[in-house]
């Protein structure tokens, strides 16, 4: 979205214009949507975390102050709701800015093995799809919510930040412990797969 | 740091991110190829991380609103007249 946009936009949000809310939920409610499947893991939630994402921005739409994209400011919206839904069915409580564990050992490699030469079609089938999705399950809740904002949804470290109200180095200390917790997921799979292959 | 000073497989693991993502300057940049070029399980956690990170990319890229989820929402704001898809 270039800032021309951003600017329209912003005039005739703060005039509460029916087809500015009609063309910002066009545009953003796909990747809302997609947040919301990946933190809570159903569609339903996904759906609950879709409509209150929506009904609080439009709501509080005098607090957004255009000093960031909308997308931005929805996606911190959407995990600020996907966290108290979370907290609802764990019965406990996730901060977003709770102290990092102090266990480095997450960081350290575990499994060397080189899958990267596996074919295409055995990297991207509906059953490495299945796996990764429930890899995605695993990670912490804050983890999850950076490695999904900056990797799946490609936002820059700022902006992931920003949508997460974290410092950005607490963004990437994050994005590495959710990258590497992948890794080692990904790697026992498909080192699995390649023991099979070679039976 | 100079140049007899090699980097350890350690600082590699600490700067995999910054590396992976593009944000370190040319200098520690080259010195950390010139590592992965010799040391095989560097070169294997990097290539590994960079295609996870691809994967999981790739595997949710095609997900997008279901039509009765995208009706049922743009109802839930009574924005129904300008919910013109489908
Ligand atoms: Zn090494």
């Amino acid at each position: 979205m270039n800032e021309n946009t951003e600017t329209f936009e912003l005039e005739a949000l703060q005039k509460r214009d029916r087809a500015v809310f009609a063309q910002v939920l066009d545009q953003n409610s796909d990747r809302i949507y997609r947040l919301g499947l990946k933190m809570l893991g159903n569609v339903q939630d996904a759906e609950d975390i879709l409509q209150e994402t929506f009904i609080k921005a439009f709501n509080n739409i005098d607090q957004f102050e255009g000093r960031s994209k909308i997308s931005t400011w929805l996606y911190r919206i959407a995990v600020n709701e996907s966290l108290m839904l979370l907290r609802k069915r764990k019965g406990n409580t996730i901060q977003l800015d709770a102290p990092l564990e102090t266990d480095e050992g997450d960081l350290i490699p575990r499994q060397i093995v080189d899958w990267c030469c596996l074919p295409e079609k055995e990297l991207m089938n509906t059953e490495t799809r299945d796996h990764i999705q429930e890899a995605v399950k695993t990670l912490s809740d804050a983890n999850r919510a950076a490695f999904i904002l900056r990797d799946v949804e490609g936002l820059s470290t700022q902006e992931t930040a920003e949508a997460l109200d974290i410092s950005e180095s607490a963004v990437k200390v994050r994005l590495m412990r959710a990258r590497m917790q992948l890794r080692e997921e990904l790697t026992a799979f498909f080192a699995g797969k390649m023991i099979k292959e070679t039976l | 740091m100079t140049h007899e000073h090699d980097l350890t497989c350690q600082n590699i693991i600490e700067n995999l991110n910054a590396y992976i993502d593009g944000e370190l300057d040319d200098v520690l940049c080259t010195e950390i190829e010139a590592h992965i070029q010799s040391c095989p399980d560097c070169r294997i956690v990097v290539n590994t991380l960079k295609k996870t990170i691809e994967l999981c990319k790739n595997a949710d890229s095609e997900t997008s609103l279901p039509a009765e989820t995208r009706h049922r929402l743009f109802a839930k704001l009574n924005l129904e007249d300008y919910d013109k898809k489908d």
